[in-house]
């Protein structure tokens, strides 16, 4: 090592203010230029609030908490849209267990549910969100990787093909819900896995997870036109999302879980699509499952048990 | 105590201090890793005001690059074993001296999978949640719980030994062996862990045949311990040219043989899975088959994986050869093996898996120039770590800064001969 002795002269002196002068001119640009890399953040706009921070988990909330968040939720669409919601919080009912069935023998591949599903649930408009994709398969197979997702026919059905909707199928043993890192997914005790939108953290292992391709990602803030809103919202279920958060479907959870019929069925023009209570031996559902010879869970092999099961008539 | 408490702030104040000072060389450097930095903060904090939309990402293919480098990089991290256990368990002399440049490395690509997993998140306000105790943790079913925990971990295994050793030599003192000996052989199990984890969090995957196979984790342990020790010997040298730290060409060697061996493992690794996929010819082979030879009229990842064949054969072949045994050559096989892995477990691993989509569907991805940039800055901040870390450590190794010499130092520091002190450390 050099161990020269300190010499102080006056050339040092003077290298030392231009140094200092130097690194005044350093430190200055510096941080102008760190402001200037942080200039977008000005965009931020709403993104999260002190109370959405600093919310707690859905199954920590008590009911005073619930209250103070749903006013919150409220206030927030109402700010947004124009248009106060009624949101609830809506519980599983004791002793049901839904389970869908589908008729493919009878689906036509309108998409008359992927559309009524998106206004149902206030999924964004730009970019497109849909729970619903129906695949045209031709006859024969149930390969789902020889369906066409983008078919444009001036007319359906077309001969020779059968056409397929997948949504989230409400499996029993969900992949989604075990990988999550923070529970911000789980199954209720009526079948239907639901997300805590105020939860999760975005990091999108659920939807690597998912076999079915039913989880969606909000990419970008939602955009929903004031008038589509539709008003009636449920806290785990068709309340708007928020930007860089999981979405799917959820059985239209503000619906079934007051007795109505998910949207996807109710427009359904050939009767394609069955819903209820698997618990209830007088159920719908309950009679296909018991008397119709062919129905399947779409890739069984997976493990997953879906409660959605797909039949033919004959 | 006290005393004691205001050496450790002393040492930490002068660690600091001689990061900020160096040549013109080192000025230059670092000035241009902030700029791209500052690019990198930029293109982050547009994603975070417009959401994960500037990214190359879609429904379809939900993770791309960030997600890609840090899994490339937990391998790098992992690799400092391949220094470790040569040192600790079979008492190799040549790297003695050496292993904590490989330690550092570690401390320094942990940092950046972190900011890597960061800035993957949709909604990185709410990493809260994440933490045991305050938020909620799902663990042990989530392998991303586990990643977490695994990865922290390594890193403070990693920062204590580093830190600790580096300062006992600081201090001119002996470190007590019970305060690290223990924590190097726990951070070996712990390195082979953290790489293992990751590959589960891609094996854990049914719906997903290209991932959900159990050569996943061999392999990236057999492409990390490729790339990690290509990676430190280029570093190696590079510390070599930069300072006056002396590092025997026969240290070089002995990881050209860890590397070697490792690239004709990891060679071999692919040809089982190349052959499992394309000879039973199941329709789970599809995502193979748009990697290598593209699906459906596709073929975005073609160019890149048989590039990353190409290199990891070229460098193999190079590293099996004696030709190898001078630098020139070697140079030339590590510089060929980190991209070729980086490429083979990026785009040749976790981008496939998407593709086709569990609906059959084939869309491709190509990264954004935003996600690219936010990429950059990322290794321009592990860069600028690694850099910082080595600023400290060699001066510290060499004995230039010690406690012994404080007062002197700060004499120095004071007057013009600074500079000419600082060239001497730093040349």
């Amino acid at each position: 090592m050099n161990s020269l002795p300190p010499q102080i002269d006056k050339a040092s002196d003077q290298a030392m203010s231009r140094r200092s002068f130097l690194r005044g001119c350093a430190a200055f640009g510096g941080v102008s230029a760190l402001a200037a890399s942080l200039a977008p953040l000005r965009e931020l706009g709403d993104y999260t609030n002190t109370d959405q921070f600093l919310q707690k988990y859905y199954k920590e909330l008590t009911p005073s908490d619930m209250t103070k968040v749903i006013d919150r939720i409220e206030g927030e669409v109402e700010r947004q849209y124009g248009i106060r919601p009624h949101v609830r919080d809506l519980k599983p009912m004791d002793g049901v267990e839904f389970v869908y069935a589908l008729n493919l023998t009878r689906c036509i591949g309108c998409r008359k549910c992927v559309h009524a599903c998106v206004k149902e649930n206030n999924q964004s408009r730009s970019p497109e969100i849909q729970y619903i994709r129906v695949l045209k398969m031709p006859h024969g197979s149930m390969d789902v990787e020889k369906g066409n997702h983008n078919y444009d026919s001036k007319q359906v059905p077309e001969k020779g093909f059968l056409y397929m909707p997948i949504q989230c199928q409400q499996c029993k043993n969900p992949p989604c819900v075990k990988v999550c890192p923070v529970n911000a997914t789980w199954q209720e005790k009526d079948g239907i896995t639901v997300i805590d939108y105020d939860w999760c953290i975005g990091c999108r292992y659920c939807e690597a997870a998912c076999p079915y391709w039913a989880r969606r990602f909000n990419f970008t803030k939602p955009q929903i036109p004031k008038d589509k809103i539709n008003p009636d919202m449920s806290y785990l279920g068709n309340r708007p999302r928020k930007q860089g958060v999981m979405e799917k479907c959820h059985f239209c959870i503000q619906r079934t879980r007051v007795g109505k019929y998910p949207a996807c069925l109710e427009v359904c023009p050939v009767g394609a699509r069955k819903f209820g209570n698997i618990l209830d031996p007088n159920s719908e559902v309950s009679y296909i499952l018991r008397e119709k010879r062919v129905f399947i869970q779409l890739k069984e092999e997976m493990g997953t048990s879906p409660r959605f099961f797909y039949y033919f008539d004959k | 105590m006290i005393s004691s408490i205001q050496n450790y702030i002393t040492f930490l104040l002068r660690c600091a201090r001689i990061a900020c000072v160096g040549d013109w060389r080192y000025y230059a450097w670092m000035g241009a890793l902030t700029i791209i930095c500052l690019f990198g903060l930029n293109a982050y904090a547009k994603q975070l005001a417009q959401g994960l939309i500037t990214t190359g990402m879609s429904d379809e293919v939900s993770w791309g690059v960030y997600i890609a480098n840090f899994t490339f990089l937990v391998g790098v991290a992992a690799a400092a074993v391949m220094m470790v256990i040569p040192v600790y368990i079979y008492g190799n002399e040549e790297l003695h001296d050496l292993v904590i440049f490989g330690e550092l490395l570690a401390v320094a690509a942990i940092i950046m999978c972190l900011a890597f997993v960061t800035v993957d998140l949709g909604r990185p306000d709410r990493f809260w949640h994440l933490i045991p105790g305050i938020g909620q943790m799902n663990f042990p079913q989530s392998m991303l719980s586990w990643d977490v925990l695994v990865l922290n971990g390594y890193l403070l295994l990693n920062v204590h030994i580093c830190g600790y050793l580096l300062y006992c030599r600081y201090q001119n003192k002996k470190p007590a062996k019970w305060f690290y000996i223990p924590f190097v052989f726990l951070a070996i199990a712990w390195a082979v862990s953290i790489h293992t984890v990751t590959a589960f969090l891609y094996v854990g995957l049914g719906g997903r045949p290209f991932w959900n196979a159990s050569i996943v984790g061999p392999r990236f342990l057999a492409s990390a311990f490729t790339a990690g020790p290509a990676i430190i010997i280029i570093a190696l040298q590079i510390i070599r040219k930069f300072t006056t730290y002396r590092i025997q060409d026969k240290a070089l060697l002995t990881l050209r043989s860890i590397v070697q061996v490792s690239m004709i493992i990891n060679v071999f690794l692919l040809a089982c899975e190349v052959f499992k996929e394309f000879y039973s010819g199941t329709t789970h082979s599809a995502s193979a088959k748009y990697l290598f030879f593209g699906l459906h009229g596709h073929y975005a990842l073609v160019p890149w994986i048989w590039t990353a064949i190409t290199f990891n054969l070229i460098a193999m072949v190079i590293l099996a050869l004696p030709l190898s045994r001078s630098l020139r050559w070697l140079d030339v096989a590590c510089v060929l093996s980190i991209i070729g892995i980086w490429i083979e477990k990026g785009m040749g691993l976790v981008i496939p898996g998407f593709i086709p989509t569990p609906l059959g569907a084939v869309v491709d991805y190509m990264p954004s120039l935003n996600e690219t940039l936010v990429c950059l800055g990322i290794w321009a901040f592990g860069f600028l770590c690694y850099t910082i870390f080595l600023r400290m450590s060699v001066p510290i190794l060499q004995g230039h800064l010690s406690k012994a010499n404080e007062d002197e130092i700060e004499a120095q520091m004071t007057t013009s001969t600074k500079s000419h002190l600082i060239k001497s450390n730093f040349n």
